[in-house]
């Protein structure tokens, strides 16, 4: 097996990965019971999900600055998914739209 | 490569599906946000697997602009639904 055809086999692997964590994620948006929980779901797809299909992508293009803009996308994402879900967390908790009763701590209120 | 086409194919339009009937139902804003969150990364992924099948770089601009308006999006709806809980105050 040639190295390119390892490395398609490779790149294939992660974005298939990258494909099923969005659909796993979208299922538990659907299923979980309320807005806590489907962030818990929600926000796999959008960083580790998102830097595998990226990863894939990366092995299949060859020019150094089309390399560049996907490691941008793959940066911007990783800092802003984080602030994102702390908005909608916080939102949420002040909204009084959390079942409190299923907090095992509530160190917020 | 037209197997794993297939396959992200599929995967990205069930997550889509899915994606929209959690807006269309979900009970608060707040809910509704964030499954545009997860249809939005469906998204950039769906147009990430297209350029990495067929091995062009034509559409990488697309990926930077929506991980921006993702995050502005859901970021001023919440802000809103913070104010408008607590009457008004800009928190």
């Amino acid at each position: 097996m040639s190295l390119e055809a390892l490395v398609d086999v490779v790149a294939g692997i992660f974005l298939v990965l990258g494909a099923s964590f969005a659909f796993i994620a979208a299922v538990g948006v659907v299923r979980f019971p309320d807005v806590l929980t489907r962030m818990h779901a929600a926000t796999k797809p959008q960083s580790f999900g998102l830097l595998l299909i990226l990863a894939g992508l990366a092995l299949r293009i060859d020019s150094m600055s089309d390399l560049t803009l996907v490691l941008v996308v793959a940066l911007f994402q990783l800092l802003t998914a984080p602030v994102s879900a702390h908005m909608v967390g916080r939102a949420a908790f002040r909204a009084d739209q959390v079942d409190r009763s299923a907090l095992v701590v509530d160190e917020a209120d | 490569m037209t197997v794993v086409a297939a396959v992200c194919a599929v995967l990205l339009c069930l997550t889509g599906i899915t994606c929209v009937i959690r807006i269309v139902r979900g009970p608060t804003m707040l809910d509704r946000t964030v499954a545009a969150d997860v249809f939005v990364a469906a998204c950039i992924g769906a147009i990430g697997v297209e350029a990495a099948i067929n091995r062009h770089s034509n559409t990488l601009p697309i990926l930077v602009a929506l991980a921006f308006v993702a995050f502005l999006g859901s970021v001023s709806i919440a802000r809103y639904a913070a104010s408008q809980a607590i009457g008004g105050g800009s928190r």
